[in-house]
């Protein structure tokens, strides 16, 4: 039994010059070897470890012919986006999980095959079209979830326009993931792909100030998908934390990603500090630091309440981020942020020990006593989490909310607003890409079973 | 992209742009703000709403050249276009039950105080207008406040017109005469909005201050406009951008503000060797 094939990337001295991406992706002749090691058991466990429901045995048999073509257009009947999905999905978690050549070695690499087979598949071989149906939905949104509901809407025959706050379509794929993991020409290229297939995509345009659902039916809209994603970042609550020098790593990566702070002639500048610190222990941190690092900055440390075990982010993320010299302080907790006439110095930590597991089988983190240190820094970039987006109350009138801004909608994306649906981190809170396109694919199908039973 | 009507001076670094944007004239109102991104590199650049002309479907912005993006902007001429224009952000000025307000406002921040006179003169408030400028060639608007205004006082910093001193004064002899006042509204540089506040606060009346710290999304997404109010995290984007002014954690704001001071210098510096370079060849 062979392991599988490893992912080729730029050595880390590379990598910390740039923001070109890291990963380089498998050669043909490699991908179809990793194909091959495919089991095509009967039960097809991948599958279910899908959030999308990706065909996975049939693409991974197609690219083990060399069909790539045929293997893409397999993905796309799911996956609206197969390359963005081969790159940021944690698969370690998913459908890699439960693959069945795991359980005494190393499962098939389905994400790497599925970006693969997503770069190299040469014509545009786009999915099938249904006949227009004269319906017309209006997806609020154009990250991940409207996305996925955009694609499969359109697919379906309706007439989709997206409507984006910012002037770039993509939401969290552009402002939050940065170009060395997803490379921004990939999101352009998956967008346009929608394009082709008939979605409109209205930029510069917030639902909720810029017009309302209302307004929307009014245009002859027949359904409307809130898509809005996470919004107000998360802080501590700690003294210092509104220094000069303290982010919400929302606003670090959108300067340094959409707003592409790193190159030379952009006007939108980051702070660029000697000594960085981020608190979290999610992608969005790994992202943050990586950043850091690129940037130039000395030292770039990743603060995290908890032990590495219970780190959130995607593995490969976290080598990445080792490889690249971020180093990491595990049971840590920040109490205070020094600062010096009001910009911030250093960052006052305790140390943390973990409990037993509690009913919810998360293991508590409590605070050693006496354990207080200081870590020097000053740049400190809070990667907490967020809220859903505060603006999507106002959205649509009557739209039920939960405290935290957090819309109510069932598994199928129904809202208490009739043809109004809602899914992804606006639904949840924050989660992950693939999450949020389950639910927008989700939403698609409540949109279409409902709009079918009104024709009738 | 969004077409430019016109663009002028009103003072040497202060300019009024006239845009297109139907969507955005119909809806803007008092005390909100756009986005807007001059051309693809530029910055977003938030920017109260002056005016709209709905009947035109066009707004007016007054911005002051600060950095880059906003020298970007004023090299705009009518019949350019912007990269984009988005809005409007922000919750609307709450005029509710305001008869007799003074409004205050400072150099181009009287640009932002302007809409809100003139919409409280327009639901029938009487408006007491204070203004002022550092000096008489820094003036903007004058006619303006006058027309919608009961009174206007104008200050300047070195007494080049009308009274010397600053806004607080005349607000002092207002608040002294002992007339009721429903509130006193105050949109201008941070440190004149704090003594703003400090005037009001033994009166006991209630003041409103507009803040516009740095933002970049203007929807509640990156949190940079974080703003303290009695002692709570605010967001001035989605929760303001008008609060309390004897509430404001103002010492902290004016820090806040200065983050990118530096930058902003050094990004002016190079917009301007640009110039040169051009005129050169």
């Amino acid at each position: 039994m062979t392991g599988r094939h490893p992912m080729p990337t730029l050595s880390p001295r590379e990598r910390i010059q740039s923001f070109s991406e890291v990963a380089t992706g498998y050669d043909e002749a490699t991908a179809i070897a990793e194909a091959q090691r495919c089991l095509h058991c009967k039960n097809r466990p991948c599958v279910n470890g899908c959030p999308v429901n990706v065909d996975i045995p049939s693409f991974v048999s197609l690219a083990a012919e060399g069909n790539f073509n045929e293997a893409y257009r397999v993905i796309r009947e799911t996956s609206s986006l197969p390359a963005v999905c081969g790159r940021v999905c944690p698969q370690e978690r998913q459908c890699e999980m439960r693959c069945t050549r795991g359980v005494k070695g190393e499962p098939v690499a389905i994400g790497r095959l599925e970006r693969f087979v997503a770069d190299n598949c040469k014509e545009s071989a786009g999915p099938v079209k249904a006949a227009p149906n004269g319906k017309r939905v209006a997806v609020v949104g154009s990250g991940p979830a409207g996305l996925a509901c955009a694609g499969d809407l359109v697919k379906l025959g309706y007439e989709v326009v997206v409507f984006e706050a910012l002037h770039v379509a993509g939401g969290v794929l552009v402002y939050g993931i940065p170009e060395f993991r997803l490379p921004k020409e990939i999101v352009r290229r998956e967008t346009e792909n929608l394009r082709s297939l008939g979605v409109k995509f209205e930029l510069d345009c917030i639902v909720g100030k810029t017009m309302t659902a209302d307004d929307l039916f009014r245009e002859g809209f027949d359904a409307v998908f809130l898509g809005t994603g996470a919004g107000l970042p998360r802080f501590m609550g700690i003294p210092g934390e509104n220094a000069k020098g303290v982010f919400s790593a929302n606003e670090y990566l959108t300067r340094v990603n959409l707003m592409k702070a790193y190159e030379a002639d952009s006007e939108t500048p980051v702070y660029r500090g000697r000594h960085v610190a981020v608190v979290g222990g999610g992608n969005v941190a790994m992202d943050a630091a990586r950043c850091a690092v690129r940037l130039g900055s000395e030292t770039v440390t990743v603060v995290y309440r908890r032990s590495r075990e219970e780190l959130p982010a995607r593995r490969e993320e976290v080598e990445h981020a080792e490889e690249e010299g971020i180093l990491f302080r595990f049971l840590t907790n920040p109490v205070e942020v020094l600062t010096e006439s009001g910009t911030a110095v250093g960052l006052r930590c305790v140390e943390m020990t973990l409990e037993e597991p509690d009913a919810s089988g998360r293991r508590r983190p409590v605070v050693k006593e006496g354990s207080e240190f200081d870590l020097d820094a000053d740049v400190v970039i809070m990667a907490l989490g967020t809220s859903p987006n505060p603006l999507v109350r106002t959205a649509a009138e009557g739209l039920r909310t939960g405290p935290h801004g957090e819309v109510f909608a069932d598994e199928t994306g129904r809202t208490n607003l009739p043809r109004v649906y809602a899914g992804g981190d606006s639904v949840t809170g924050s989660a992950t890409v693939i999450m949020a396109m389950g639910a927008g694919k989700r939403a698609a199908r409540s949109i279409d079973e409902d709009l079918r039973a009104e024709r009738k | 992209m969004v077409r430019v009507i016109s663009n002028r001076a009103l003072n040497p670094t202060v300019y009024r742009m006239e845009i297109e944007s139907p969507r955005i004239a119909e809806r803007a109102e008092a005390g909100q703000f756009v986005i807007l991104r001059a051309d693809e590199r530029s910055e977003r650049i938030p920017l109260t709403v002056a005016e709209c002309h709905r009947e035109r479907g066009t707004f007016d912005v007054i911005y002051q050249v600060v950095g880059a993006s906003t020298m970007s902007l004023a090299e705009k001429k009518e019949g350019d276009c912007l990269s984009d224009a988005v809005g409007p952000l922000g919750n609307p000025t709450d005029l509710a039950g305001m008869r007799n307000v003074i409004v205050v406002g400072g150099g181009v921040g009287c640009a932002i105080a302007l809409p809100v006179a003139c919409a409280l003169s327009e639901k029938g408030a009487r408006v007491t207008s204070v203004i002022g400028f550092r000096s008489r060639d820094l003036i903007i608007l004058q006619e303006d406040f006058e027309r919608c205004s009961a009174r206007l006082f104008l200050v300047t910093d070195d007494g080049s017109a009308g009274e010397k001193g600053n806004v607080c004064l005349p607000l002092s002899s207002l608040l002294e005469s002992g007339e009721k006042f429903d509130a006193v509204i105050t949109i201008g540089p941070l440190v004149m909005m704090k003594f703003v506040a400090q005037t009001t606060k033994p009166y006991g009346i209630k003041t409103i201050a507009s803040m516009n710290p740095i933002m970049l999304d203007g929807t509640g997404m990156c949190g940079c406009c974080r703003v303290t109010v009695g002692g709570v995290m605010k967001f001035a984007c989605v929760d303001g951008p008008d609060f309390d002014a004897h509430l404001i954690d103002f010492d902290e704001a004016i820090l806040r503000s200065r983050t990118y001071t530096a930058f902003e210098a050094e990004a002016r510096e190079r917009h301007c060797n640009l110039f040169r370079k051009e005129a050169k060849s």
